[in-house]
């Protein structure tokens, strides 16, 4: 068994070979602006509609990782992607261009580490030996599927998050140098009854303590740094509250990709980012250069995502909340 | 996880930061009263310059008005006065003309008859649909105490 507790052990080489990062206009105002592997001037980018704008994204991310290295469609196993838009339409229309095996995955903004999660178990039981994993949000299509038209006038909620527009695509191999995937642990889901969605961090928050608590039970690794996906401001303060409770703190080497993505005080983003795109670009031109670099050792990396849907909400249900965790090590 | 559905909502409540209140409410005032007068001088203007009756000026002041929401809108900044008037901006009956041509215009790629024509109401739809159930009481009961 590969598998101590509830997390999955890669006992082979699983190594992130290379991420490919695109942040959008307002992402690239903030601390990150240089670390982005490309930047688009604006939210259409060259085409008559946000979702295929974003759809580009998802391409583009996945050919020039591609182009960067070298490889060939023959050499490329699998590709594992997903979005938020319904269907994960941006994934799918993606994928009809890229020409390769194609799994499309749904995990709200926690599909950056549940399709490398996927991809890491995939090589590790020998079916693959390159699969590519790309996840993208859009700050406009987000905003129209899940809130309001963008041009409506009206004010946001001080606890409400901005949805990123991004994409990143990461290529996992089975040799090679790089940070290597050494643990997967797929969160359950977690609902404490959270039904504002103008609070998706605060939903989202009891299942990332709930899976960081598992992986962290199951492993015994002292990690050097521990990032959530998107929690923003209020879910990252719940989270230090709830491990502080348990007397096991981890607020020296936590933080959430939500507050990291933008200047929070400056970029008027209230409780800081949030999407798919969150986790997938600030892991690609941060987190991932920080364990290249050597400045960190091994990383606990855990998207976040909210699994509600509109109708659910507008039929009276809760915000299902959940949580996967990567232990990544250089 | 010593929290469930019953006691987490406290946990958030200490986490989440609260509206500006006080501040929103100001500026609401000043926006929307902003917006007001800015209907009564174009009343007044119909009324002192083109002669209009008072009666007559009125309409036409609704009309002139949602006529400028439409093309701020249409601009992108009504938006942005929304985000600083917040209510003010939502009462008045620019903000109606606001919530008609905002989903419009989101939808008009998906055509003009299932984007723009099928989604128009969207957000002003309610508001229809209880002005009309409105005046189909107010009518009701005029007819009973005449």
């Amino acid at each position: 068994m590969k598998k101590i507790g509830k997390t999955f052990k890669i006992g082979g080489d699983v190594v992130i070979r290379d991420v490919y990062t695109i942040a959008g206009p307002k992402e690239a105002e903030g601390p990150l602006k240089d670390k982005f592997d490309m930047v688009i001037d604006d939210d259409l980018w060259g085409e008559d509609s946000w979702e295929k704008c974003e759809l580009k994204l998802q391409k583009t991310a996945a050919e020039n990782l591609k182009n960067r290295n070298n490889l060939l469609n023959s050499n490329i196993d699998l590709l594992i992607s997903g979005d938020l838009l319904n269907q994960i339409t941006s994934s799918t229309y993606a994928a009809r261009d890229l020409e390769l095996p194609y799994i499309g995955v749904y995990g709200a903004c926690s599909t950056m580490t549940l399709t490398m999660g996927l991809g890491a178990m995939i090589i590790d039981g020998g079916f693959a030996e390159n699969v590519i994993c790309v996840t993208s949000s859009h700050f406009c299509s987000a905003e129209r599927q899940f809130r309001l038209p963008l041009e409506m006038g009206g004010q946001r909620h001080a606890s409400a998050q901005w949805t990123v527009t991004g994409s990143a695509a990461v290529w996992l191999s089975n040799s090679g140098q790089g940070p290597k995937i050494k643990h997967v642990t797929f969160g359950k889901i977690v609902d404490l009854g959270v039904k504002d969605a103008n609070n998706m961090g605060a939903a989202m928050a009891p299942a990332a303590y709930s899976s960081l608590n598992q992986h962290l039970k199951d492993t015994a690794i002292d990690y050097d740094l521990i990032v959530t996906g998107d929690l923003g401001t209020v879910g990252k303060a719940i989270v230090n509250k709830m491990f502080n409770e348990d007397n096991n703190s981890i607020e020296s080497k936590y933080d959430d990709c939500g507050t990291i993505i933008y200047d929070i005080e400056k970029q008027d983003v209230h409780a800081g980012g949030s999407g798919c795109g969150c986790s997938a670009t600030v892991f690609g031109s941060f987190l991932y250069k920080k364990l290249l670099n050597n400045e960190i050792k091994n990383l606990l990396f855990t998207a976040t995502g909210a699994l509600h849907s509109t109708t659910a909400s507008l039929q009276g249900e809760s915000i299902p909340g959940i949580a996967h965790c990567l232990g990544i090590e250089m | 996880m010593k929290y469930n559905k019953d006691n987490y909502q406290k946990l958030v409540d200490e986490f989440t930061p609260k509206n500006k209140m006080l501040r929103n409410c100001i500026m609401a005032f000043i926006i929307g009263g902003a917006i007001c007068v800015v209907g009564e001088i174009i009343n007044d203007s119909f009324v002192a310059w083109l002669g209009i009756s008072d009666d007559e000026a009125s309409p036409m002041t609704s009309v002139v008005l949602v006529g400028l929401s439409a093309l701020l809108t249409g601009l992108g900044w009504y938006d942005k006065l929304g985000k600083i008037g917040g209510a003010g901006t939502v009462v008045p009956i620019t903000g109606f003309a606001n919530s008609v041509v905002s989903p419009a215009l989101e939808h008009k790629r998906e055509g003009f008859i299932l984007g723009t024509a099928a989604n128009i109401f969207k957000l002003a739809g309610p508001v229809l649909v209880f002005g009309y159930l409105a005046s189909f009481i107010a009518g009701l009961l005029s007819m009973a105490f005449k």
